[in-house]
């Protein structure tokens, strides 16, 4: 099972010729990812050899999800271009459109979004600016490292790239059903709500870690969703206890605004949910070994 | 990017929103010749990116340029919570008649575009959302459809105008919503909108933020920018993504997630070594090369409060020997000046590699320890002694 993104998954690169699409398509490859093209406008009709695989290279997304039967779209076009990219892959209505790139204005990411509403949401837009989706053993979409860590019933929803790279080592030796980073921006497409719900529903996920941020409320609607409908057990952690107010700290999404968005008030939403809440990465990977055992 | 009143003044009238008049001033002096050039009443007011400024005796009337230099003397050097006032603003007099207030923002909540607008303005407008939340309209706006004329009217109605004065700001909120859409602005508030007594509508004072992610579209390079702390401006300089904070521990990491959570691992574990904190947040981002260590060391080692470096990255698309490549290089070039010792902790990507090359090295500044808890540990020890 796993979620979002299976075996069956096959990707498309939107951006595959660039230098950052070129050479994640061929780390999505080589850890066994079914990549079968990519989409430049400019490049459409070339096939270009990614260790050893042809891939055909198709002006649209369209074009390239009748060719090769695609359901999934990974995005790595550079910000200025990322809004259109976007809203091909969901004119197209692919089902998954995974968009990594970093810094695209607000309002592109806002506009994208509400066209896809507006479209009935046939597209599972993840990010932007995240690491993408891995099943481990089945595909990844994105720049996830793929050998970091193997098969089990662990689910991980998180706001951070790194964060979510570093709980995935700290908890290798169970293993992962599905890893997800949804972005650190304040607009993106699957929320963590999105996350838990599909994790709830999946048989091969036994317990959810959950990684959050400063910044918005994402966290705290979270909590009030897993309080109300989530029985598996879990776990999360809260990045920028110490981050100051009105300072971003990397991600545009992350700041701390008056006393909305402050890691404490996230802390406090989940443990009244009764979600246990690591003051670590590493306590945090300790609480779901807990879990692990009593599963 | 917060602006300045006198900034969003200026973006307003390249849009056409209705304004008074204004002019920067630095010095009574130069407060003296703005009023004369304006004529008449003004009113100065007090440039600092604060709200309260009228409580705090940041905005005076006067009736002539002597009185208006002699007001500005009072107004230069005041504290405004916390923010020393440098510059002031001379705008034209209005006769008020009545006072509303309109924002248009990024509702990150809802993915979406959000209107607030209220007959009742002047007021802080927290205030009005808590004592009188019946009386603020908000109002939704989809990112695809805007504000038109319509839209305008419907929220100008739900904010509790009367036909006649809807009609009369509703042309004014669709020039605000453009100020918000082609700036790429996550804030436009107009808090006075006033109706003058001739029955003109104003944008009397304003508020905008922009979205940082958005300035490659624009051409601001005229734009003042905030008064950077000078780390702070000089690693903006060097392109690096970095937060100077009051405590004793220099922090660099890759990854935003990674680096806030560096700084809180490293604050719990400075409550057994005397109380030490983060000093700083440095995001080296994926790349990690030697030369953007190299920059990143060379920011850290320069803040005086620093007493300890700890260097966290996990290796995702960064490979820890490039790392440590990275530490080598830039020790080296940095030579007799790197002086206070790095705690080094790197995993993932490459790390067998990473760590024999720190231990070949063998500087007796560098420390590599296994776990993040530990290193953050052993980075707080060394603060303190």
């Amino acid at each position: 099972m796993a979620i979002f993104l299976d075996e069956n998954s096959r990707i498309i690169v939107q951006g595959m010729t660039g230098a950052e699409g070129m050479k994640h398509t061929r780390r999505m490859l080589l850890g066994g990812s079914n990549i079968v093209g990519g989409v430049n406008p400019r490049k459409a009709g070339e096939v270009v050899d990614v260790e050893g695989k042809q891939l055909p290279v198709f002006g649209t997304v369209a074009e390239a999800m009748a060719a090769t039967g695609a359901n999934v779209s990974v995005i790595f076009v550079p910000p200025a271009f990322a809004k259109a990219a976007m809203i091909e892959a969901i004119d197209a209505e692919i089902p998954l459109a995974v968009a990594i790139t970093e810094g695209i204005p607000v309002h592109d990411s806002a506009v994208a979004w509400a066209y896809n509403v507006e479209k009935g949401l046939k597209t599972r837009l993840i990010g932007p600016n995240c690491p993408g989706i891995i099943s481990p053993g089945k595909s990844n979409a994105g720049i996830t490292p793929s050998d970091i860590c193997g098969i089990g019933p662990i689910g991980l929803v998180s706001k951070s790239g790194t964060l979510t790279y570093q709980m995935m080592f700290e908890l290798r030796d169970i293993g992962m059903s599905t890893a997800i980073g949804i972005g650190g921006d304040p607009v993106i497409g699957t929320t963590h709500i999105d996350a838990l719900a599909a994790f709830e529903a999946d048989p091969e996920t036994k317990a959810i870690v959950l990684i959050g941020e400063i910044g918005g409320d994402s966290e705290e609607k979270a909590a009030a969703y897993i309080k109300a409908h989530v029985t598996k057990p879990v776990v999360a952690y809260v990045a920028g206890f110490t981050a100051p107010e009105g300072k971003t700290m990397g991600h545009a999404g992350a700041i701390v605004s008056g006393s909305a968005g402050t890691a404490q008030a996230k802390k406090e939403a989940f443990e009244a949910a009764g979600v246990k809440v690591g003051k670590t990465p590493s306590e945090t990977a300790a609480l779901m070994r807990e879990v692990y055992k009593n599963l | 990017m917060d602006l300045f009143e006198y900034q969003a003044r200026d973006m307003f009238e390249a849009h056409g929103v209705p304004v008074l008049q204004g002019l920067i001033a630095d010095t009574p002096a130069e407060v003296e010749a703005a009023a004369a050039k304006i004529g008449g009443v003004v009113v100065v007011k007090a440039q600092v990116k604060a709200g309260g400024r009228g409580k705090a005796g940041g905005v005076k009337v006067a009736k002539t340029p002597a009185e208006a230099k002699e007001l500005s003397e009072k107004i230069f050097g005041l504290n405004i919570k916390d923010h020393i006032v440098k510059r002031v603003m001379v705008a034209q007099g209005a006769s008020i008649a009545k006072e509303f207030y309109f924002s248009v923002l990024l509702d990150r909540s809802n993915r979406t575009f959000l209107s607030l607008c209220s007959v009742e303005g002047g007021m802080e407008i927290e205030q009005l959302a808590e004592e009188r939340p019946e009386a603020l309209a908000k109002v939704a706006v989809s990112a695809t459809k805007g504000i038109d004329l319509a839209e305008a009217l419907s929220i100008a109605k739900q904010g509790g105008f009367d036909d006649e004065t809807a009609a009369k700001v509703a042309p004014v909120f669709v020039k605000l919503y453009d100020v918000f859409v082609k700036e790429d602005a996550t804030l436009v508030e107009v808090n006075p909108l006033v109706l003058t007594t001739d029955g003109e509508v104003i944008a009397l004072d304003g508020k905008v933020s922009l979205d940082d992610n958005a300035e490659f579209r624009h051409e601001r390079e005229t734009m003042e920018r905030d008064q950077l702390d000078p780390l702070e401006a000089k690693a903006k300089a060097m392109d690096l993504n970095y937060v100077k904070l009051d405590g004793e521990v220099g922090i660099i990491g890759n990854g935003a997630g990674l680096v806030m959570s560096t700084l809180d691992v490293v604050a719990y574990a400075g409550e057994k070594h005397g109380g030490v904190k983060p000093a700083n947040f440095l995001d080296i981002g994926g790349g990690a090369s030697a030369e953007v260590m190299a920059a990143g060391l060379d920011v850290i080692l320069n803040d005086p409060q620093v007493k300890s470096v700890f260097v966290n990255v996990f290796g995702g698309i960064t490979a820890c020997d490039a790392v440590a490549n990275g530490i080598v290089g830039a020790l080296k070039t940095l030579g007799d000046s790197a002086t206070k010792p790095l705690v080094v902790r790197l995993d993932g990507n490459n790390v067998l590699e990473g760590r024999y090359i720190l231990e070949q090295a063998a500087h007796p500044l560098v420390t590599v320890v296994d776990t993040m808890d530990e290193a953050a540990d052993k980075a707080a020890e060394l603060a303190n002694r």
